[in-house]
């Protein structure tokens, strides 16, 4: 499994004699346990995904958002600690507003998730605090001109932000971006992709470990005017029904 | 006995316009901006630089007219400057006109009580083409699809801009020079704060282009009016 830290793993503030930082590297472990959670970058948009384990028999479906906004065309999924999570997304809708309010224009997806990371670094900066156990996923379409960029950022624990076509975070991850190479992602439609974060989704999730779960997709693309919302319940439910069929098809 | 006080703060009691020019009737980008000001700095009755320049540069096809405080109005743009600097740094781009303007809004407003600065902010960009915005004392963000006046001198040229530009067909590059050129100077031949020279600045697609009249077209205008006592 890990190596063991040996007594440098007890402060963030603390490296190793081969230089790392272990408790940022533990932070990395609680996303990576978590429930998968994906992005596709598209031609036309981008669609984030998440597989939200069912927690009770009386959780009410659909509440308990894991996908939020951070502002009108920019959409966050996080992997890992979910309040740490939320933590980070409070942060991005104040920047968002600031930037707003002092620049006159939204936001551009680039600086909003440098700005992210830099305040993810910051918590492995200090002993008062810990890391955060939360990877971001940060979607954004920004418009400059006439030309529309969709964008996919990810920002991990320890500050680093890096743009992606398309990945995937949680216990699943490696088949997830297995699955996600063998798409055509550049010249694939956000509506297709809709279809294949939800195939994806189903065919990584492993039944016989994990338990129940409830997908959660959002999309930002030309039907929703490039802003970030959840995508229907009509066009969820077909893509759930598709991917279920191809599970099924694959097993016989 | 008299004297001249030169101890009271440097004013700029001036006139300053900026205009558009360029672009199809139907919603089209202007093609660029003319901006135009006087060259009178006074402290008091003492005109203490006559060839003052009031147009500075924030950047590179971004202009601001200036008046009121000279002190106040250099500062301002000094933050404004630094400000579009790391702005553009930030997000890789050049800067938009309107965010220049915004910057220097956000200054004039939450600072309205300590400063006394009329500023024009005017440029070019790929975004919107040439655009004009209006910072008035206060710190009103004034867009405008035409012109805009500021300064002392500009009282006297309400109405001459109102009924001289045109409202047919935008503005050539050459009929806006002229028109910009022709108002200042007829401003600083009735505003005691205004006076000096005609500097212009004419910015678009192909960058920025400055100008310089001297005071004595002003006498040409006077020969070529008619005697009226005869």
């Amino acid at each position: 499994m890990s190596s063991v830290g040996a007594g440098y793993d007890l402060s963030s503030t603390t490296f190793s004699p081969d230089g790392r930082v272990f408790q940022v590297e533990y932070a990395q472990k609680a996303v990576d346990n978590s429930g998968t959670v994906l992005g596709l970058r598209v031609r036309d948009g981008v669609v984030l995904a998440i597989e939200k384990p069912v927690i009770s028999k009386l959780a009410v479906p659909g509440a308990n958002r894991r996908i939020l906004s951070a502002d009108r065309s920019v959409g966050m999924a996080g992997a890992g600690l979910a309040a740490d999570c939320r933590m980070v997304v409070n942060r991005a809708r104040g920047e968002c507003q600031n930037y707003k309010h002092f620049y006159g224009s939204a936001m551009p997806t680039e600086v909003l998730a440098e700005r992210i990371a830099s305040y993810v670094h910051l918590f492995t900066l200090y002993w008062s605090v810990r890391p955060c156990g939360a990877s971001t996923l940060v979607a954004g379409c920004d418009q400059s001109g006439g030309e529309r960029t969709p964008q996919l950022y990810l920002v991990e624990p320890n500050g680093v932000v890096q743009r992606f076509y398309g990945t995937a975070l949680g216990k699943a991850r490696q088949s997830a971006k297995s699955e996600i190479e063998k798409l055509d992602l550049s010249s694939m439609s956000a509506k297709e992709a809709v279809k294949a974060a939800a195939k994806i989704i189903y065919q990584v999730h492993d039944e016989s470990k994990d338990k129940q779960f409830e997908l959660e997709m959002t999309w930002i693309a030309p039907e929703t005017d490039y802003e970030h919302r959840r995508v229907p319940a009509d066009m969820l439910a077909e893509a759930e029904a598709e991917a279920k069929a191809a599970i099924e098809a694959m097993d016989e | 006995m008299a004297y001249t006080q030169v101890n009271i703060p440097v004013s700029l009691g001036t006139t300053i316009m900026a205009c558009k020019f360029g672009g199809g009737g139907d919603g089209d980008s202007a093609s660029g901006v003319v901006l135009c000001a006087d060259s009178r700095t006074s402290t008091g009755a003492y005109i203490a630089n006559k060839v003052a320049d009031k147009i500075s540069q924030l950047a590179e096809d971004i202009w601001i007219c200036r008046s009121g405080s000279a002190a106040d109005t250099q500062a301002v743009t000094e933050y404004v400057r630094n400000g579009i600097r790391q702005h553009c740094s930030m997000q890789q781009r050049p800067c938009t006109v309107f965010t220049a303007a915004q910057l220097c809004q956000q200054i004039a407003y939450n600072n309205k009580s300590r400063l006394s600065a009329g500023m024009i902010v005017a440029g070019y960009d790929s975004e919107k083409g040439g655009s004009v915005y209006g910072i008035p004392l206060g710190g009103t963000l004034a867009p405008t699809e035409s012109y805009a006046i500021g300064g002392s001198g500009s009282t006297y040229i309400y109405a001459y801009c109102e009924k001289f530009f045109p409202t047919d067909a935008p503005l050539t590059r050459e009929g806006a020079i002229e028109f910009c050129r022709k108002a200042v100077m007829l401003a600083t031949m009735r505003d005691g704060s205004s006076g000096g020279c005609v500097r212009m600045m004419i910015v678009d697609s192909a960058g920025s282009e400055k100008r310089f009249y001297r005071g004595n077209e002003r006498d040409a205008y006077e020969e070529s009016r008619p005697a009226t006592n005869q």
